[in-house]
């Protein structure tokens, strides 16, 4: 392409950025046209947050040592380094998360802290803050900006109680009452929506993009982006993958390129295969299972789990993914029938699932998996003893904590596991994150599971422990014929120890896949491309 | 500058720096002032016994998650109404009992009033249960009203029970209960002269003392048992007991039930100690007394350990006793012992409610 005859409106070149000595990004370049859609593709993780919150100054790029690269808006070098600086340049944004006030009408939550007034006496004695509001004016103009984006509501309504997706024509509305506006971000716009209403967004966005103003598509969505956009930048992480004109290319080749990546052995096959696996043999049977987790719901998933595979369940974030196996140890309200090993569990029983022999490690150390105050010891045998009534010592007619027997096998674990510590009194809080998930870890095992959920195992622990991790999770299954099933959004670790890979997506199985598949085949599944519960032999 | 002090005085905590050296200025106070110091001393080992169940009433509250329990008078009013009916039964001058030995009778009293207390506490703490969880996020200061409500509702109620012993009721024929019951013809002061002796002019209370660390015994054993390891795991973490299969609004009722069982013990121990029940607007502060003993011990909203209380209590206390005779000598005819009380048990619950990190709580 030839640069002198292109005109951009955002240039965004060697953007590098690190996090306490992480690099989350290294050396991106984000080129927008004016008036085009363009769409910011990649992974969780790859690395597109932490370049829009460079684009709007946010505090947290800067009270962590700035950033490297240069911006260029309309041709002209700047240094946004607070949010407002971003909104006079004309850069808006519209939330994820709506950021509106319930209790104000639509025309205050557009014009809020930009309002129109009038001067009267009081204004002129006490100053601009006592000015009245004109309320005419303000009508006008957030009739003008919801007949922009073809909303068909009074402006006189309140926000609370209308539907979802009036809401973020309401946000886009805001942004587009700004005058001066250039760039539009939308931040995975259409996850909250129904299908209609994220056909009508993408309406409300050509429309947007035709009357001159950038439009920065944030999506996991593929078909989403053959359909709106017009060029695309994608991300893998924290490197610049590609740009291309929308045109050019195809959903397989962006699937390629927003996954492909070299496959690294992350586990050491030292431990001989002998595990035989039975179709007909099902350790786990999920037939219309639903679970209502904020933020990861599944919607209705059909999936069996042979018994001693290790099964791996895979997905952006945000998908459902986790929600399978919370819903299953009854941390949230889940329906639908779970067969374990061939017995129905009760859902609404708390603990039904500990009692049928699984455990769980979750993906929430800190909330979740951990007393953070307590010692090492107390986290370890603490389920065991509430489920199993191990290391309980009678004392008359109570069950006392018998600290001998627990000291004991606490100091196995943490042996068997290289759980680095100052000895097993030492409060769990105090551990690294790698270590805190072997201590999670510990504690599943002191459970003596037939199947074993194990929620992102890795995240937020270093290389090491991570192959430490996953190569016991691997020798468990080899050597004890436990099943195991990994819940990560590393699609690398899942393809590198799991026997097969279901695809979350939506709230619903997109396909069951092998590790050896394409990159394509799972860039497709994540994207949403497929729908169903196809298996991919 | 290094402080070699520094990390122990993080580790005792400041508060308790202050108070245990005023503490040991007030001793050394009451010394210069050449006062009866083994009389005072004795007076704060009284204390220390009186008081502390109702301080040990906050431990099974703050494990079990609902925090500090300042409506411990839903129990206080449980265990008066089991020493009412004690003294209305006169069960303390039934010939039966008497002639075996006067103090085993008053004994007898005392116990039955416990049971009577802790049957009635139960009932009182599974409701009160029942409340908090369904308030969860703010119980502080649901049971700070709750606290102060029933203490309204039974000034009503101690003007209308039937109860009609002389020792009871107004004088003259009057109607309704008095405001200070002498239980001087019950069991007043019978755990502290059980056992007690003396060692020059300090008095020791064993019994009374006894008791209280009978109770703390079995509190500690209760908070190692299966119920009460998994009750402090759904205190420290709802999430966490959740995926341990265990149901944390029952363990929640546990410990409210317990916490108010207690305090139901508490009221008993203290009123004989006192030698006299008060009755009406008498405990509306207690709930206050115990937290602000429970926290110079060194517990938080979220963790309370027996020792606290035990070091707690007798600080506290211990500068309540010490205060009044010493700040006499400095100023004769005041009530700057009062204020102290107020500034030292508000000013710690304030300190201690600042330490509280918030934004945790989930579940």
């Amino acid at each position: 392409m030839d640069k002198t005859k292109e005109t951009y409106v955002l240039k965004m070149d060697n953007i590098a950025k690190e996090y306490y000595g992480n690099r989350v990004l290294k050396g991106v370049k984000l080129h927008i046209r004016p008036g085009e859609i363009h769409a910011l593709m990649g992974e969780n993780g790859a690395g597109k947050s932490t370049l829009m919150n460079i684009l709007f100054g946010m505090p947290v790029i800067h009270s962590t040592g700035g950033f490297e690269g240069t911006v260029e808006v309309n041709g002209e070098p700047v240094q946004i380094d607070t949010p407002l600086k971003a909104m006079e340049m004309g850069i808006g944004m519209v939330h994820q998360e709506f950021m509106l006030i319930p209790g104000f009408t639509v025309t205050e939550n557009i014009k809020v802290g930009r309002e129109i007034s009038t001067p009267n006496l009081a204004s002129r004695l006490f100053g601009r803050s006592m000015e009245s509001l004109d309320f005419k004016q303000m009508r006008r103009d957030a009739r003008k900006a919801l007949k922009t984006i073809g909303l068909q509501i009074e402006e006189y309504v309140k926000i609370a109680g209308l539907p979802v997706g009036y809401m973020q024509f309401i946000e886009i509305a805001r942004e587009l009452d700004k005058t001066g506006i250039r760039i539009l971000v939308f931040d995975e716009p259409t996850a909250v929506l129904t299908e209609s209403e994220a056909e009508r967004l993408l309406e409300a966005m050509r429309v947007i993009s035709s009357q001159g103003i950038a439009i920065i598509f944030i999506t996991h969505r593929l078909d989403e982006v053959m359909a709106v956009a017009d060029s695309m930048t994608i991300l893998r992480d924290g490197e610049f993958v590609a740009r291309k004109e929308i045109k050019d290319t195809n959903v397989v080749e962006i699937a390629e390129l927003m996954i492909g990546r070299k496959m690294e052995k992350l586990v050491d096959d030292g431990i001989p295969d002998t595990r035989t696996i039975k179709d007909d043999d099902i350790a786990i049977s999920l037939r219309n299972y639903k679970v209502d987790m904020p933020g990861e719901k599944v919607t209705g998933i059909d999936l069996d789990i042979r018994k001693g595979e290790i099964f791996g369940i895979g997905g952006l974030a945000g998908q459902g993914k986790l929600g399978i196996p919370n819903g299953i140890m009854g941390l949230y309200k889940a329906e639908g029938q779970v067969k374990i090993n061939g017995q129905t569990l009760n859902l609404d029983k708390l603990g039904d699932a500990l009692d049928h022999k699984v455990a769980f490690v979750s993906e929430d150390r800190r909330g979740v998996g951990l007393l953070l105050d307590e010692s090492i010891e107390q986290n370890i045998i603490f389920s065991a003893m509430q489920t199993n009534g191990k290391f309980l010592k009678k004392f008359a007619w109570i069950n006392l904590y018998d600290a001998a027997a627990a000291q004991k096998h606490a100091e196995e674990m943490v042996k068997t596991l290289d759980i680095r510590c100052t000895g097993i009194r030492q409060p769990a809080g105090a551990l690294s994150g790698g270590n805190q998930q072997k201590v999670c870890l510990a504690r599943a095992l002191t459970l003596e599971p037939d199947v074993l959920f194990v929620s992102e195992p890795t995240r937020g622990i270093d290389i090491g422990a991570k192959k430490l991790v996953l190569e016991y999770l691997a020798k468990l299954n080899r050597e004890q014929g436990m099943t195991v099933v990994i819940v990560s959004s590393e699609l690398m670790e899942l393809r590198s120890v799991s026997d097969r890979i279901a695809i979350i997506s939506d709230g619903k199985l997109a396909c069951i896949l092998k590790p050896d598949d394409s990159d394509a085949a799972f860039g497709l599944a994540m994207s949403g491309a497929w729908k169903g519960g196809q298996e991919n032999a | 500058m290094r402080n070699p002090f520094k990390p122990l005085i993080a580790k005792f905590g400041l508060p308790r720096v202050i108070i245990v050296s005023f503490f040991l200025f007030l001793v050394a106070a009451a010394g210069g002032f050449h006062m009866n110091l083994m009389q005072l001393l004795s007076d704060c080992l009284r204390r220390w016994g009186m008081f502390g169940i109702l301080a040990l009433a906050m431990v099974p509250a703050v494990q079990c998650g609902i925090g500090l329990n300042f409506g411990i008078s839903m129990g206080i009013v449980g265990g008066l109404l089991g020493g009412l009916i004690v003294i209305q039964l006169q069960i303390a001058q039934k010939p039966a009992l008497v002639a075996i030995h006067p103090l085993f009778a008053m004994w007898v009293a005392i116990l039955v009033a416990i049971l009577i207390g802790v049957a009635l506490a139960t009932v009182i703490g599974y409701l009160y249960g029942q409340l908090l969880n369904r308030v969860k996020g703010s119980e502080m200061t649901v049971t700070t009203y709750v606290g102060f409500s029933i203490i309204a509702f039974m000034n009503m109620w101690w003007m209308l029970l039937p109860f009609s012993d002389g020792e009871l009721i107004w004088p003259n024929a009057g109607k309704g209960l008095r405001n200070t019951i002498s239980l001087a013809s019950s069991y007043s002061n019978v755990m502290n002269k059980t056992l007690a002796f003396n060692i020059g002019n300090l008095t020791i209370p064993t019994g009374l003392l006894l008791f209280f660390f009978f109770m703390c015994f079995l509190v500690w054993l209760f908070m190692r048992s299966k119920t009460g390891i998994a009750m402090s795991a759904a205190g420290a973490n709802p999430m966490f007991a959740k995926a341990a299969g265990i149901n944390v609004n029952k363990m929640r009722l546990i410990g409210t039930t317990l916490s108010t069982v207690l305090a139901a013990v508490g009221i008993l121990v203290y009123a004989q100690g006192f030698g006299f029940m008060q009755l009406y607007n008498g405990p509306m502060m207690m709930g206050f007394t115990s937290v602000a003993a429970v926290l110079i011990g060194g517990a938080s909203p979220k963790r309370a350990r027996i020792p606290h209380v035990l070091i707690g209590t007798f600080l506290f206390q211990g500068i309540l006793a010490l205060g009044l005779p010493v700040a006499n000598q400095f100023i004769p005819e005041s009530n700057l012992s009062e204020v102290a009380r107020l500034i030292i048990s508000n000013g710690i619950i304030i300190y201690a409610l600042s330490q509280v990190k918030g934004g945790n709580g989930r579940e």
